[in-house]
């Protein structure tokens, strides 16, 4: 194993050296077998000079497990595994992941993914997600938000199959106005408020006086004003 | 015994007999000690011989007997008026006989009764003449009381006296109690009174005007007053005035109040003291009653103000408002409205609540486009200018429009606003006009006063440093006089030194002076340092203003001209002729100053330049000559005053600062309060904020909304994540 580069590729070496014994002394043992084929899958898809499965790996690895790679899915996978970088996997991350879905090879990592999706969607984690998938697409250092081409995309992939409507008058919403170029997290956590709080297209439980994030205000007034 | 028993009442209708009237010797003192003795014997014998028990119900049956068969049939037999005479006289011989009955029977007073703990014989007595007299008569002597009442009330006399020894038994038949008195005359009483009070009013407030029916109604409660000092009993008044007041003012106040052409806002408007100061009186006595009157007064107060507003936004030619006549109107205004509070409304809160409610209405409304604030600040700019110019207007004038003023900005919401529009006209009066120190100072004490340091502290800052600025030249003349600076003699130099936090920003640009100019700057930055160490001096040529000599054929002429214009003009002291591409090149000013500059100077009223060719506007392809034709029958030429930007452009950028040191003031705000109060509900750190900068502004909801999101991404404040609706201050 090339640990030794993969270890100067990581941010601080002290994780490197105690991971490696969170893996064979964690609380559901991976056999050194069960490790080499998670290995041995890692290095399928991995970029050989960067160690790193990189765009490209992943939209191979999507094809491979039948599932397009804007899926929701595959953010869900990047969510177990609690990687950093949009469109990396690094070994640790991967390793990490697929111990977790007890998956060492591509079917079990296929026939894992609907069990993965039940455990997302799940109230107590999805907040968690949920705002993962924000982080997860902030590229810069210091970055703190993100612009609204993005935004609407990601709504589409993390929202779009549980609330469909909110999703798509938000969206148009956005693309129309002009006070915000970008979200925050404030407000993207706000949004995931709004679904499960308030009642929709109705909104009678809406009250602007509270704190919903202000882009939210005028997101209800529009609306309003369209059902006029 | 029975010879006793018989003595007894031969001595009772002896006494019957007086009371009567009838012929009859008054008792003897002889007789009188006879009685008691009998009674005394009767008593003090030893049982069971003591005729104690049956003398005390003798004394009994002699009252019952005598109420039943005597007084009753008399009173019962008679009707109305001479009823209740024959009551009266017989509750009168009922007291008299209880006084004397009870004075022959004293013994039984002084043991057999207190032994047995019995009612006394004045009890028994008046207990009788209850029970057999007045619980059988009540009702109809009501009804008579009444109706005598309702006489006296449409005008005719009654017997004062009489109906008030009428009214004293119901009172005495309560025992002790009011409660015989209420429950067989008052209620009725007061029941009466509201229907005849009713139909006054309802007859009254279709008649009257507003002051007549006011009028009524205090005569109508000073007769009822005086009805209860005549005979009714005094814990009646307060009730009684109760049920008046209610009928005649209370249930009918909107309609007297908004009486056409003779209600509340009538009487305001034609100075209607008397009828105000009653009205106020009337209505004061009932509780909450003052609240009709304050509303209609603040909607008066309201609509007037507004009708000031239309006023003028109708008479605003151009977009242009005149605001001096306006601001004096509203002045006028606030000190008749204020005298009617002081004055007619006895200083009471309410009205006072009432005039600030309204004018915070109507002064925080736009005029033509203009905000109030910055029409108060025009107001104040023309009124120091004028001064300036006109001595006929003396101080005392002054000092109390500026009290007005003061006053008036208390309404106006936007305090920040009217704070930055005074402060830019105030630096253009320091810079550019003659100002009145005195008055300059005295407005910003007053302003200081009721706003605070921080609302002021700029605008002192300034007017100071007009008084360092002459200290400061002074100075400067004398350094000059006293060694060679490098100064041109011939050219004399005045230099204003400004505190930058202090006057408004200026543009300025990097002009190339003439040389004589540029020796002047260099002179006088020599002196500053030796004056001041690390101060650094930043010419703002934009707003300098040159007096020069124009040699010109017909006569020489002093043109005033403003620096730029100077250095365009002092270009030609070489050269006849320059093109617009040289005097670019040469003067280093942007082609936008350039254009303006050449404009003013060749196409407007003062030719000093000719332009070739002869257009109305300047290209960069034009050339310039001076005119040495020029003359106009003045000695002096130009602008003495430094012409300002136009209106319109100034306002948006003054509009734009505020609006910026607005936002730093709530994020300013916002920390300070989660600073303190670590955990805070989302409404209620909004309403803290509001209550903070109110003195100030009206912040915008939104945008306090907005200063919250931002300071959330700056990580000064976090959502809590149980309760979305809370913030949590980040240390």
């Amino acid at each position: 194993m090339r640990r030794s580069s993969a270890a100067s590729k990581k941010k601080s070496d002290s994780i490197t050296s105690s991971t490696t014994d969170l893996f064979r002394s964690g609380p559901s043992k991976a056999t050194s077998k069960e490790m080499d084929r998670i290995d041995h899958l890692f290095n399928q898809y991995a970029n050989t000079s960067s160690n790193l499965i990189d765009p490209e790996g992943i939209e191979e690895l999507c094809s491979n497990l039948e599932v397009p790679h804007t899926d929701i899915r595959i953010l869900m996978l990047a969510w177990k595994m609690k990687a950093e970088k949009q469109g990396y996997f690094t070994q640790e991350e991967w390793r990490r992941g697929l111990k977790a879905l007890r998956a060492d090879t591509l079917s079990k990592l296929k026939k894992a993914l609907p069990e993965l999706e039940k455990e997302v969607r799940r109230q107590s984690n999805f907040a968690d997600f949920y705002a993962y998938a924000f982080r997860y697409c902030l590229t810069e250092e210091k970055q703190k938000s993100i612009d609204i081409e993005t935004i609407c995309q990601l709504l589409d992939i993390v929202m779009g199959s549980t609330f469909r409507a909110q999703v798509d008058y938000f969206v148009e919403y956005l693309k129309i106005q002009n006070d915000y170029k970008v979200i925050n997290m404030d407000q993207w956590m706000g949004f995931d408020r709004f679904c499960n709080e308030i009642s929709f297209p109705e909104m009678t439980e809406y009250n602007p006086e509270l704190a919903w994030p202000l882009v939210l205000d005028s997101f209800v007034e529009w609306i309003s004003e369209k059902q006029a | 015994m029975d010879q006793g028993f018989e003595l007894i009442d031969a001595a009772v209708t002896k006494l019957k007999r007086i009371l009567e009237g009838k012929p009859e010797p008054a008792f003897g003192s002889h007789e009188y000690i006879e009685n008691y003795t009998i009674v005394y014997n009767m008593c003090t014998q030893k049982p069971p011989d003591d005729l104690s028990q049956q003398l005390y119900d003798k004394y009994g049956g002699i009252f019952e007997d005598y109420d039943k068969h005597t007084m009753l049939p008399s009173i019962m037999e008679k009707h109305d008026e001479y009823m209740l005479r024959e009551l009266s006289r017989m509750w009168d011989i009922n007291k008299i006989m209880v006084r004397w009955l009870s004075h022959f029977f004293f013994y039984l007073d002084r043991y057999f009764i207190t032994r047995r703990s019995l009612p006394s014989l004045t009890e028994v007595g008046m207990t009788c003449f209850r029970d057999h007299v007045y619980n059988n008569v009540h009702f109809n002597v009501k009804q008579v009381i009444i109706a005598l009442i309702h006489k006296e009330r449409e005008g005719q006399q009654v017997d004062s006296a009489l109906l008030k020894n009428i009214l004293d038994l119901f009172v005495q038949s309560g025992k002790g109690s009011m409660e015989r008195y209420e429950d067989d005359f008052e209620k009725f009483f007061l029941q009466e009174t509201a229907s005849y009070y009713s139909r006054r009013s309802s007859s009254w407030i279709l008649e009257d005007s507003c002051p007549e029916y006011m009028i009524k109604s205090e005569e109508s409660l000073k007769k009822e007053k005086e009805r209860v000092t005549h005979y009714l009993h005094s814990t009646t008044e307060p009730k009684l005035v109760e049920v008046v007041q209610t009928r005649l003012l209370v249930l009918v106040a909107k309609q007297l109040l908004e009486k056409e052409s003779s209600g509340c806002s009538a009487l305001l408007r034609d100075d209607k003291i008397d009828d105000l100061s009653r009205m106020y009186r009337l209505y004061h006595e009932i509780p909450k009653g003052l609240e009709p009157v304050a509303k209609a007064f603040r909607l008066h107060v309201t609509s007037e103000g507004n009708g000031l507003i239309k006023q003028a936004e109708d008479a605003a030619t151009s977009g242009s408002v005149e605001e001096q006549v306006l601001v004096r109107k509203i002045i006028d205004l606030h000190d008749k409205y204020m005298a009617y509070v002081m004055d007619c409304f006895q200083n009471h809160t309410l009205f006072h609540k009432a005039l600030k409610e309204a004018f915070e209405i109507f002064c925080n409304k736009k005029v033509a486009g203009s905000s109030s604030a910055e029409l108060l600040a025009t107001f104040c700019d023309n009124l120091f200018k004028k001064a300036g110019n006109d001595k006929s207007n003396d101080d005392s004038t002054i000092e109390s429009t500026i009290d007005n003023v003061v006053k008036l900005l208390d309404y106006i919401s936007d305090k920040d606003l009217f704070a930055e529009f005074y402060r830019k006209k105030q630096a253009r009066r320091l810079l550019f006009g003659k100002f009145n120190d005195e008055h300059e100072r005295s407005i910003l004490t007053k302003l200081k006063g009721q706003f605070g340091g921080q609302f002021t502290s700029k605008m002192e800052g300034m007017v100071t440093d007009m008084q360092l600025a002459k200290d400061q030249q002074t100075g400067f003349e004398e350094h000059i006089k006293n060694g060679n600076t490098g100064k041109p003699k011939g050219v004399d130099f005045t230099v204003n030194v400004l505190t930058t936090g202090f006057w408004p920003s200026y543009k300025t640009s990097d002009l190339n002076l003439p040389l004589e100019m540029v020796n002047c700057i260099e002179s006088f930055k020599a002196y500053y340092e030796t004056k001041t160490k690390h101060r650094r001096l930043m010419w703002i040529y934009s707003l300098g203003i040159c007096h020069l000599n124009g040699r010109f054929d017909p006569k020489p002429i002093e043109l005033i001209v403003s620096t730029y214009q100077a250095a365009v003009l002092c270009a030609f002291n070489n050269t006849e002729r320059l093109t617009y591409q040289e005097l670019f090149e040469q003067l280093n000013l942007s082609h936008e100053d350039l254009v303006r500059v050449l404009h003013s100077l060749s196409c407007a009223k003062y030719k000093f330049l000719k332009k070739e060719p002869a257009s109305k506007t300047i290209s960069k392809t034009d050339s310039f000559e001076f005119n040495s034709k020029f003359t106009d029958k003045m000695r002096k030429c130009g602008e003495s005053r430094y012409v300002p930007l136009p209106p319109v452009d100034d306002r948006k950028k003054v509009v734009e600062d505020v609006d910026k040191d607005r936002r730093y003031a709530i994020d300013a705000s916002l920390v300070r309060i989660m600073k303190s109060r670590k955990v805070l509900p989302h409404q209620q750190l909004v309403s803290e904020c509001v209550e903070q900068l109110s003195r100030m502004f009206k912040p915008d909801i939104k945008m306090i909304k907005k200063r919250i999101e931002d300071l959330i991404s700056r990580d000064y404040l976090e959502r809590d994540i149980e309760n979305p609706n809370t913030f949590k201050y980040v240390a």
